[in-house]
Formats: C-alpha cells, structure tokens, sequence
C-alpha cells in the first residue's frame, strides 16, 4: 500500500464526518494557537524588557543604601547603614576617573494641587544631570537649574499627566505649584515619556534633590545613578564606587551597587522562565486536544468496525489497517496544527498592533515545538484506535452491519 | 484445490464449548461449484470463513493449492486472501463513502498497485460485470443487484482461484438475484471454483455438487 493511498483513505474518511472533523481540529488549533500567543507575549515581555533598558543605557550603576546579602549570623557590631548621602553623591565624580556624572535621587509620595486641583504623585529629587542618564527631553521650558548639588530652590519640572491634569489648558510655566505645604515655581515640562522602568515619567514631579531631601525630611537619598564613561569600564568602575564609600564610611560595605548588566540579566532570565512556563500551561491544552483525537478515533473505529472486517476480508494485514487509522489521526492533529499555527501567527501580529510597544513574536522554539507536538500528539493517541482497529477478529467485524 | 481434513471449530461461549464444524473432510477440485447448505447454526458461516482464511481451524488441516494454510501468521493468511481468494457478502460491504470504481480499485491499492494501473482494470472489471456507466457512482446510488455486480467485479480484480459467496441472492430481488448468479455461474464457467452458502433450496440445485450440514457435520453429498 502506497503512502498517498494511506492519505486518502484518512481524508476520505475525515470527510465524511465534517462536522466531527472540524471540532476535533479545533481543538488541536487552539492548542497550537495557544503556545504560539502565549510565548509570542511571554517574548514580547522579555524584548519589552530589553528595550526599555537599552533606552536607558547600558553603562549604568545603580547605588542604593544598605548591604543585600547573605549571611549566616547578624554582625555584632553596625546594625543600620550609613546614609547616602549628597557628599557621598559628589564624592563619586570628583574621585573616579570612570564615572562621567551621577545623579542622586530622593523619592517621596505627596499631594500636588495647582488651585482647586489636587493630585497624589511621585516626587522625585535629582540632580540636572538625571536629564542625560536617564535620557529624558524637556518639552518645554527648562529642566532643573545647575546651581550645585548642595542648593536647592523652590523650582519644578513637571510630567505631561501632570500638566494635564493640574493646568488643563492653561500654560504651566511661571505658575506656582503646590507639593505638601511648600510652593514651588513650574519652569518646565518634560516630553512625552511614557512607561520606563516600571515607573510613569508622565506623571512626576522633578525638584532639585537638595530640596526633595528637606520636603520629604529624609537624610538619605533613595539611590544614585552613576553613568560609566564606557561600557568596557562597568566592572571597575563599580570597584572604584564601592571603594569610595567604604573610605567614606569608615571601612564598612554599607552600601549595594548594582549593575545594569546583571539587573537586566536576571529579569531576562525570569521572563524566560515564564515563557517556558505560558508554552507549558498551553502544551497541556494540546495534550487535551490529544485526548480528543483519540475520542474521535475511536469512535470512529467502532463505527466502522464493518468496515475494517472488509478490509480484511479483501487482503489488508494487520499494519496497513493500523497504518491507515494512524494516518488519520496525524492528519487530524496536524491539519489542526496548521490551523492552528496561522491562527497563533494572526494573533500576535494583532496583538502587536494594537500595542506596539510589546514586540510579540513567538520565539522559534515555540513555534517548532508546537507543530512537532500537535503532530506527535495525534501519533501518539492515535496508537492506541489504530492498534484496536488493527486487532478487530475480521469475522466478528464482518457480522456487525 | 481445497483439502479439509477433520477440520473442528470450537467456540467457547459462556462456560460451554459449541461444535460449530465437528471433524469435517472435504475436498473440492478446481473449477468445481459447490453449494453449502443447512439450517441456522449448522456451521455454514463458521465453515466459509475457515475456507476463507478469516478464521483457523481449532483442529484438523486445511490445504489450500497445496499449502497448509490453518496455521499461518495472520500476515500471511492477508495474503492468501489477498490473491487467492474472493468474497461476495449477502450485505454486498462496499464502502459506502468512495466510488464503484474505488471499491473496485481497493484489493489492488492492499497490494500496491499503481494508480493508472488500477484505474484501468478497475474499469475493465467494471465493464465484465456490465456496470461501465457506473464507475463514478457512490453505493447509496446503486440498486441492489448493480451494488453486488460491484461486489462481485471487486472478488474477481485480483483474479483470484476461489471464490466464496455467502448468501449472495438473499438481499435481492428475483431478476436481480438471477444477473448475479448467472454472472457468477460464467466466471464459473471459465474455471473459477465457486462456493456458494445459501438457504435458497432452488440456488443451490444449481451447484454441481451439494454439501449439506447439521450440526458442524456432513450430511450427505450428492456428486
């Protein structure tokens, strides 16, 4: 018997039960379609992700106050960290040759109301030089005033939500702007930014950090961005920071200096693992869709059970009859899979235009995965119809009409 | 041709073991007619699917042109039915889904027949059995008898020595009962060994030679 002979037969026989046929694909496609969306969003998350860091620059160290480690017995001695402080901010430029500038940062919840209106935000103080570390762009006015890290002033640049929530239509800039109980005076408003790094840019308040520090009553800052000249320089310079605080802080590691590198790394690997994670919840639906497969084969082999005692009877063995039912299975499952994976294709392309920030494109694994899986799936439940159909006593079947 | 020699059918049912054939002999030559007659559960089934390599004697020897062939693999036994041996059904079994011609055609696809070579002795058989026009028609659109001229073109396409009709006027009108078995008693009649099963006294008067069982034996034989 010839290999198209085994087809045909399948498809003639899948035909004939069109509306059996098309459920039972279903299932198949939406397994497969599931993987294929599922990782598409779980590798639309992770290119997310780099993007969003990519923007930011990727010859970043981040300081922040405390030690995080691990450690078997507490130390006797030094229970609280030193704060982080402006000095310690300054001290970083001024004494590596590596680091190109810092930006200190303190950070606060507090009301912001313009008039009547009144708003609950994110105030960050910082330092001019946070406009090209973190690259951001003033979209009118001006940013924060290069007086010295140690002087504040009563001045703020403010997001585009704020602008629009606070000013409506009214121009913001001159206007005095309330934060908690102190005023300050609105000289810019920065471009439209959007989400980074987990936090709205559109909706902050930038003041000067020395100012921040005193509104909020805080005596340590919340961290310092410290830009590398260079990329190739990450590592010493992270040396050369951890060495300054320790001379700073009389000897002690009180403070975390993070790398871009190694925070992007980990929050790949974590949306990795949750890619597998969404391909596997979804491989389970097609190990359902299997089982379906495997209903409708064996339905179908004991209402054609006549059938099989002919076929018999005119000369077919055992493994053409097995071979045919098995045809027809892996017809079924992978015909599914073809839907199914146009489908899933259709999907992401949807779903990357309609948020096109999220680059959602299954990843190549996933893809091959799926199809090889849809197609094994029919193989492997279509074993156990086939092997029925194949061992059907010809004299039994042939007596059922 | 065919040899049976104490050939013995058991079946277990329930806790009782059944005699459906109990030491039977008979020898048939070729391009011999026989008919097999008897009453209901008198082994007539259980005997033509034994002669058709569906089923294996508990007991006793069949030999086939020769060959011992109650004791071959269940592979072998698809082969001999493959070549050697045709069927014709009271209930005609053809696949309902493909075409005259398909139905025709599917011995030869088990064997692994070219298409185009199939095709075209599917259509000559077609035209032996006077259904040429009928090639394309699916079996829901046959009558009867013109469904067992099908049946019969699809016994004979691997021209076969043998072969077996159980019942083959019983689900038929008298005219078409009387094409079919005038169709068979030609093929018969150009050396094919025909064994007809049947209950119709008058059918099987036609056969050259009479076998008569009761109860998984022989009863008598008229030569």
């Amino acid at each position: 018997m010839r290999a198209f002979d085994f087809l045909y037969y399948a498809a003639g026989s899948l035909r004939g039960h069109r509306l059996r046929t098309v459920l039972t694909l279903l299932g198949t496609a939406v397994g497969v379609a599931a993987v294929i969306l599922l990782t598409a969003l779980g590798e639309g998350a992770r290119r997310y992700v780099r993007n969003e860091f990519a923007a930011v620059g990727s010859n970043l160290l981040i300081v922040l106050p405390g030690k995080i480690e691990t450690s078997g017995a507490a130390p006797i001695f030094g229970g609280t960290p030193r704060d982080v402080t402006l000095a310690d901010a300054e001290a970083l430029v001024r004494r590596s040759p590596r680091v190109r500038r810092v930006a200190p940062i303190s950070l606060g919840q507090a009301p912001v109301g313009y008039r009547e209106r009144e708003r609950q935000t994110t105030v960050i103080g910082s330092t001019p030089d946070l406009l090209a570390i973190r690259r951001l762009a003033v979209g009118a006015g001006r940013f924060l005033p290069d007086v010295g890290t140690e002087r504040g002033g009563p001045v703020c640049v403010i997001g585009r939500t704020i602008q629009r929530e606070l000013f409506r239509t009214e121009n913001p800039l001159g206007k005095t702007l309330h934060i908690g109980d102190w005023r300050f005076r609105v000289i810019g408003v920065m471009a439209d930014k959007g989400e980074s790094l987990g936090m709205d840019m559109d909706d902050v308040v930038i003041i000067p950090v020395a100012t921040g520090l005193r509104v909020f009553n805080r005596t340590s800052l919340f961290r310092i961005l410290v830009e590398v000249r260079t990329h190739e320089q990450i590592q010493d310079a992270r040396r050369d920071v951890i060495a300054i605080f320790m001379q700073r802080h009389e000897g002690e590691e009180d403070v975390t200096v993070i790398t871009q590198d190694s925070v992007l790394s980990s929050l790949d690997k974590l949306l990795i693992t949750l890619t597998f994670a969404l391909g596997g919840i979804a491989a389970v639906s097609l190990a359902v869709a299997g089982l379906g497969v495997m209903n409708v084969m064996l339905v179908a082999v004991s209402e054609r059970t006549s059938e099989i005692g002919l076929l018999k009877a005119l000369g077919a063995t055992r493994g053409q009859i097995g071979t045919a039912f098995l045809a027809e299975a892996a017809l079924l499952s992978s015909a599914g899979g073809a839907i199914g994976l146009a489908v899933g294709y259709a999907g992401a392309g949807a779903l990357g235009r309609i948020y096109p920030a999220l680059p959602a494109t299954p990843p190549p694994w996933a893809v091959v995965s799926a199809v090889v899986l849809s197609a094994g799936v029919g193989l492997i439940f279509g074993v156990v119809p086939a092997l029925r159909a194949s061992r059907l006593d010809p004299v039994a079947a042939l007596g059922r009409r | 041709m065919i040899e049976l020699q104490g050939v013995t059918r058991v079946f277990n049912v329930g806790d009782t073991q059944v005699r459906a054939l109990d030491g039977l002999d008979l020898k048939v030559d070729p391009g011999d007619y026989l008919a097999i007659m008897g009453p209901s559960g008198s082994g007539k089934s259980t005997l033509l699917n034994i002669l058709g390599c569906l089923d294996r004697p508990s007991s006793g020897t069949y030999r086939l042109d020769g060959r011992e062939v109650g004791t071959l693999s269940d592979n072998d036994m698809a082969d001999v039915r493959l070549h050697k041996i045709g069927f014709v059904f009271q209930f005609f079994h053809l696949v309902p889904r493909l075409t005259a011609q398909a139905n025709v055609e599917l011995p030869m696809v088990f064997a692994g027949l070219a298409p185009s070579e199939r095709a075209k002795r599917a259509r000559e058989a077609l035209g032996t059995v006077g259904l040429s026009g009928r090639a394309n028609h699916r079996p829901p659109q046959l009558s009867g008898g013109e469904r067992q001229r099908v049946a019969l073109a699809r016994a004979t396409i691997m021209g076969p020595a043998l072969l077996l009709a159980d019942e083959p006027t019983g689900n038929l009108d008298r005219a078409s009962g009387r094409e079919v078995v005038e169709l068979l008693e030609r093929m018969n009649a150009r050396g094919l060994t025909l064994i007809v099963v049947t209950h119709d006294p008058e059918l099987g008067q036609r056969a050259r030679r009479l076998l008569r069982l009761v109860d998984g034996r022989q009863t008598n034989e008229s030569v």
